[in-house]
């Protein structure tokens, strides 16, 4: 007999029986674990939300939509968020206009025109992938630098639209690229094979098709948009602001930065108010967060 | 056309002899082989919709069966319920009996776990792990939590049994995945016979495989058949025929509602069913006519 | 009905090249402009952070900057040594990825093999929401909720500070979990069919099957997850901002102390009125230099593991 067939019996330990159904605590031991890191995740979300609800219950009414009064100190209880929504809603309006039809254009060179050969493209996919990952506050850093000194918009409206713009650029262009990439190559064919130009292909065709996909990632961009706080610090934002802007050259306030001043305070007052303003901003992304998830759910794998 | 090719001249003319390739191995060997699987008036579903419906085969122990059929005729479902792999399928409800050495598999107090380490599985393609060549034969061991005195002579003797020692003994540690698709499908059968099951299922274990690659799996299928007892689906009946002992031909089949199931037509000695098939649609498919 | 259709009189004459379509031209040259915008950014981004630097250079010697463990440049007696600010940043990220790496993976693992599709359905929604909870809420949570509840428990008599380095951590390393958790499972999920197959196939239970097999051959897919999360932590400005405080001067010596990271130094300084190009004003860019040089390796280093990870299974 060899070494090795030796080494064949010497394995055949007779395994356990087939029929008994061995418990194996180390697996469910496992599941539980994985389970737990779930339920920490969640358990964290709800507890902020309830957190949130329950501080600033007091203050979520219509007091919410009052301004900030003057010797703000003395009023406390009067005190609203107006200017940081109106604030909030110019900006963030001024931030689609720039970013989603800059974002998709970019997409769309890229997926529908763009030789992935050049080496210049590929630069191109590599800055937008870099881009993604760049600090939000070094966003603010740009627009303080570069946009609000050297080009001079100063710490108004438009410069914060701007650099929220570029802040959200890649994610509008990468969800944009992954819906047109999603429609068919059959589809760009046929067109072709109809003597379609390549812009009317992808008018008529490409982007109809992919208006769904594009949807979810311009809302989600957006959403983003509007939970950020950083650059905005560094651009003007944090003062108090109690008026409305009225123009693209106006000061500014947004509701996460007024939240973040109201967190400064020591009131107790104010500190509910942030909370109420946490829970006005939390129901908004919850909002636009749904619809994206409806938009992609009902239209998602139609091919 | 040149009368001379065999293959076309069967497709042409289907007068005897039905098979081209010699049947090399009988069921009839002279030695009695005890049933080890038995299938009873299974059916598998997906859903709603039955797959298969009223199978009822078994299959010997140390002998090779074939599975044959026309795609979507239900073989490759019917061979993965032998080894409970249906069950890794959402939804996957095996009804009747599969016995195991008179065990029913899906009994409740049957462990799905001990019953894929005594029938091991092989795959239309192979799919070895990202892992050195020693450690995916070394994996089966290890997760089973097998006593091994030696997991070098171990893993020597799978490779050896499975005809790639000598290919592989200098590159153990390098990945399995630099491997030819030959040899790669070779490694999967040495992993497979590294846990010592007594069953092996295979899954068209040649589909993805040259001519060269595919003469040397089925010699060494002969050779396991020894130890082991073998079934395998295909979708080439010159494979069947050359390699197995007894064949099933599954087909497709309309029912009254319009519902396709892949259904049993015929179970026989090889050498039987290539040459004198009982049933005319067997006759059909092997000699070319659909399928 | 043949003689209905009209085609060109002579069928070749107009597939000849040289047909010029303005319009095509012109919308071309909008998209070109379009994407050039991305590259515009990211120049604009080094002008704006490197210029300034160069000229804090100038100024303060680059070793001191990195060696020397003293950051007051606001204040009277001044120094401009940046490791107080590193070492905070560290020590919040170190903290964020201790807790983010094994919540997010185990979830990552529980979704893409154990979870039904219909529990993923619902879960993953969910996780997204974690991850589109604006910086400053997770900042007001940890602050006012987390915070007390951590100096309550707090066994030794030595409590965290009012505002402290661990709990900002605590809360980013939650932030950062679906990060983690949903690119680890991105990876989890390109893990082919087949191998869990041959896994199940060789008696694996399904602990065996996600430990042994699809998480090392996810590996690198899952480390670039970790290693995004990392640079995530590393720039995120307002848990830090809110929770940890803007304290600067000394090295923290233990996480719960109160003390500036590099971000949130950046927009402590940036929300004063400093006088621009004044040196106090410079540090800003010097530090967000910093700050830009580190993430960008990391964020290079995740899309090199991608890369290596797509090239085995795509």
């Amino acid at each position: 007999m060899t070494a090795a067939a030796a080494a064949r019996e010497a394995v055949i330990a007779p395994p356990p029986s087939l029929t008994q159904r061995r418990i194996r605590p180390g697996e469910l031991l496992f599941r539980l674990a994985l389970q737990f890191c779930l339920l920490v995740a969640f358990a964290f979300l709800v507890a902020l939300i309830v957190f949130a609800v329950y501080k600033g219950w007091n203050r979520l009414d219509a007091r919410l939509w009052q301004n900030m009064p003057t010797g703000r100190a003395s009023r406390v209880e009067a005190a609203g968020v107006q200017s940081a929504i109106t604030g909030t809603l110019w900006v963030i309006a001024l931030t689609a206009l720039i970013s989603l039809p800059t974002g998709i254009a970019s997409a769309i060179y890229l997926e529908e025109y763009a030789d992935n050969t050049r080496w210049y493209n590929r630069l191109l996919e590599l800055n937008i992938q870099n881009l993604a990952g760049v600090p939000s506050i070094v966003f603010g850093i740009l627009g303080l630098g570069l946009i609000a000194r050297v080009i001079g918009l100063g710490f108004t409206v438009i410069t914060a639209a701007v650099v929220l713009s570029l802040l959200v650029l890649p994610t509008v262009i990468i969800a944009s690229r992954e819906a047109l990439r999603a429609v068919p190559q059959s589809i760009r064919q046929a067109s072709y094979a109809l003597g379609a130009t390549r812009w009317q292909t992808t008018s008529r065709q490409v982007l109809p098709a992919a208006i769904p996909g594009m949807a979810t990632g311009a809302i989600l961009a957006l959403s983003r948009a509007l939970g950020e706080a950083a650059p905005l610090i560094l651009l003007g934002a944090v003062t108090f602001i109690r008026f409305n802007p009225d123009s693209l050259l106006s000061t500014y306030t947004t509701l996460p930065i007024q939240i973040y001043n109201l967190i400064k305070e020591p009131q107790a007052e104010f500190q509910e108010l942030a909370a109420a303003a946490i829970v006005l901003l939390l129901v908004i992304l919850l909002l636009m967060n749904s619809v994206a998830i409806v938009i992609r759910n009902k239209f998602q794998k139609r091919w | 056309m040149t009368p001379s090719d065999p293959k076309d001249a069967a497709m042409t003319h289907p007068a005897p002899p039905l098979i081209t390739t010699s049947v090399r191995l009988s069921a009839d060997d002279g030695v009695a082989h005890e049933p080890v699987l038995t299938l009873k008036d299974i059916s598998v579903f997906y859903g709603g919709y039955e797959a298969v419906r009223g199978v009822d085969m078994d299959m010997a122990g140390n002998q090779i069966t074939a599975l044959i059929g026309p795609s979507g005729c239900g073989k490759s479902t019917v061979l993965r319920s032998l080894n409970r792999m249906n069950d890794l399928i959402p939804g996957a409800r095996v009804a009747g009996t599969i016995s195991y050495h008179g065990q029913n598999l899906y009994a409740r107090e049957v462990d799905p776990i001990e019953l894929r380490r005594r029938i091991g599985m092989v795959f239309q393609k192979p799919n070895p792990f990202p892992k050195s060549i020693y450690d995916n034969i070394a994996y089966g061991p290890r997760v089973t939590g097998m006593k091994v005195t030696s997991m070098n002579d171990l893993v020597e003797q799978a490779l050896r049994d499975a005809a790639l020692w000598d290919e592989v003994k200098d590159k153990l540690k390098q990945s399995a995945l630099a491997l030819s698709g030959g040899q790669q499908q070779r490694l999967c059968i040495a992993r497979t016979i590294a846990v010592r099951p007594e069953v092996i299922l295979m899954d068209e274990p040649c589909s993805a495989l040259d001519p060269i690659a595919t003469g040397k799996i089925e010699d060494l299928m002969i050779n396991l058949a020894a130890d082991y007892t073998i079934v395998i689906v295909t979708h080439n009946m010159q494979q069947a025929a050359r390699v197995s002992h007894r064949t099933a031909f599954f087909t497709a089949e309309v029912d009254e509602a319009g519902v396709r199931h892949g259904r049993l037509v015929e179970y026989e000695d090889t050498n039987k069913l290539f040459t004198n098939p009982n049933h005319k649609r067997t006759e059909d498919y092997i000699t070319g006519r659909f399928g | 009905m043949a003689a209905d259709i009209t085609r060109p009189d002579v069928p070749a004459a107009g597939v000849r090249r040289g047909r010029s379509r303005p319009g095509e031209r012109i919308i071309e040259t909008l998209l070109v402009v379009a994407a050039v915008v991305s590259v515009a950014t990211t120049i604009g981004i080094m002008a704006s952070l490197f210029i300034p630097t160069v000229e804090f250079f100038g100024q303060v010697s680059i070793v001191e900057f990195f060696t020397k463990t003293m950051w007051t440049p606001l204040f009277a007696d001044k120094h401009y040594g940046v490791l107080p600010l590193l070492v905070a940043t560290l020590w919040v990220t170190a903290i964020a990825i201790v807790i983010a790496v094994p919540l997010g993976i185990g979830a990552a693992i529980y979704l893409s093999e154990y979870a039904r599709p219909g529990t993923r359905k619902v879960l993953k929604p969910v996780l997204e929401i974690l991850a589109g909870i604006p910086t400053v809420v997770y900042g007001f949570f940890a602050l006012t909720f987390l915070n007390p509840v951590l100096i309550d428990w707090w066994p030794t008599a030595n409590k965290p500070e009012f505002q402290n380095l661990l709990v900002a951590g605590i809360a980013m390393g939650i932030m950062i979990v679906p990060t983690v958790a949903s690119l680890s499972e991105d990876a989890m999920s390109a893990v082919p069919r087949s191998l869990r197959e041959g896994a199940y196939a060789l008696a694996s239970t399904k602990m065996q099957v996600s430990t042994r097999v699809v998480v090392p051959a996810a590996l690198s897919g899952i480390v670039a997850a970790i290693v995004l999360g990392f640079s995530r932590a590393l720039g995120e400005t307002l848990i830090v901002t809110i929770a940890a405080g803007l304290k600067t001067a000394d090295v923290p010596t233990s996480p719960i102390q109160g003390a500036a990271t590099m971000t949130s130094y950046i927009a402590g300084a940036g929300q004063g009125d400093l006088p621009v190009d004044s040196l106090e004003y410079l540090t800003i860019f010097a530090v967000g230099a910093t700050l830009f040089v580190f993430t960008f390796g990391l964020n290079a280093l995740s899309i090199r593991l991608v890369r290596k990870f797509r090239e085995v299974y795509e």
